[in-house]
């Protein structure tokens, strides 16, 4: 969370709706340990990172739609080694996340 | 739609004062939130009695600097699994206090500042501890290293470091006799096999025990053969993170011959 603030006290000067994700558990080997987290803002610029940049674009698609919905939501991702092109860790570890709107 | 409670979380974090934040993030009042400090509980999970047990326990884990997930029943009840909420610590950063103002000082003060230690520099030579030779040092204290400790070292514990660069009896021994009354994790101190061999003689005559020369990583770093004072900050910052972990790894302390090959 940390890392953001920089970006987030930006985005909320401008007005921008934004989401955070952070990292909330682990299963196995994982490159961010819970805590970790990102944000994105309305217009897709993003803040952080929740992974080795493996899931970080499917992150943003989630974000996006809790911004719109204003819904908050838990969405794991995990090994992707049965579909070529599928969302997943290549390191094997499953990583959930909670995606909410910065509304607190 | 802006709250209230992530500004507090904000200004705690700038300010680098202990805060961690309780999220609900399955069960009824999805969502809802707490910050707890020391001090003070704000904001709420939606049950007075949950807000009591998951308080007392983000406490706990603010202490230990931990982030994790805890299971309880709608109102706080142990052994049930109604709400989970997400605990996030956010501790201030580790100490790291560097002893003497020498070239490997400003190296080992700029990794440090990189792995997010808080660092200080301490030497009691005005003409070499200040702020422009090392401007990766959060404090430049111009004092003998064993009265910076008088003040600050009650505060020192698992997480922080105290490296002894000096290599210079008359600093080093007050230094490290000092260090070795605090609590802190990690005491290395800097020198060639014969520095070591000849601090460790004088430190017995101080009356320092052996469990307390146990504590000390001397000669400081891994055994990776570093040779630049950049290296060398790697081998000591290296060293106190194999330590935490408990990994096996080829450390000055426990090997022998030059250090320089």
């Amino acid at each position: 969370m940390k890392e953001l603030l920089t970006d987030l006290d930006r985005w909320q000067r401008q007005d921008k709706a934004i989401a955070v994700a952070r990292v909330v558990d682990l299963d196995g080997s994982g490159p961010r340990l819970p805590g970790a987290a990102m944000a994105v803002n309305e217009d897709g610029e993003v803040a952080g990172s929740v992974s080795g940049g493996c899931v970080e674009g499917a992150v943003v698609v989630e974000a996006l739609e809790v911004i719109e919905t204003g819904e908050r939501r838990t969405v794991t991702f995990g090994y992707s080694d049965d579909e070529a092109f599928a969302v997943g860790l290549t390191c094997g570890g499953t990583i959930h996340l909670f995606i909410e709107p910065l509304d607190w | 739609m802006a709250g209230s409670l992530y500004p507090k979380l904000r200004d705690a974090i700038k300010g680098e004062r202990p805060i961690a934040l309780a999220t609900v993030i399955e069960g009824p009042h999805l969502g809802s939130k707490m910050l707890v400090t020391p001090d003070e509980v704000d904001g709420s999970l939606g049950d007075e009695d949950l807000d009591r047990v998951v308080s007392r326990d983000v406490l706990g884990e603010l202490a230990a600097g931990r982030t994790g997930i805890r299971r309880y029943g709608s109102q706080g009840q142990a052994r049930a699994d109604d709400v989970a909420v997400f605990i996030e610590s956010f501790a201030p950063p580790p100490q790291m206090l560097i002893f003497g103002a020498v070239d490997f000082t400003a190296a080992l003060a700029r990794v440090s500042k990189f792995l997010g230690y808080r660092v200080t520099v301490c030497d009691a030579r005005p003409m070499f501890a200040t702020k422009q030779r090392f401007p990766f040092a959060n404090e430049v204290v111009v004092d003998w290293p064993n009265r910076l400790l008088d003040e600050v070292g009650s505060s020192l514990a698992e997480r922080d470091a105290i490296a002894v660069l000096t290599h210079d009896a008359k600093f080093d021994i007050p230094a490290i006799t000092s260090a070795l009354h605090t609590d802190v994790g990690y005491i290395g101190v800097m020198g060639s096999r014969r520095t070591h061999d000849d601090r460790t003689k004088r430190l017995i005559d101080a009356g320092v025990t052996n469990d307390e020369l146990a504590r000390l990583r001397s000669p400081i770093g891994l055994d990776i053969g570093g040779r630049t004072p950049e290296e060398t900050a790697i081998s000591i910052v290296a060293e106190i993170i194999a330590l935490r972990t408990g990994r096996e790894v080829p450390a000055l302390t426990n090997t022998e011959g030059s250090i320089h090959r």
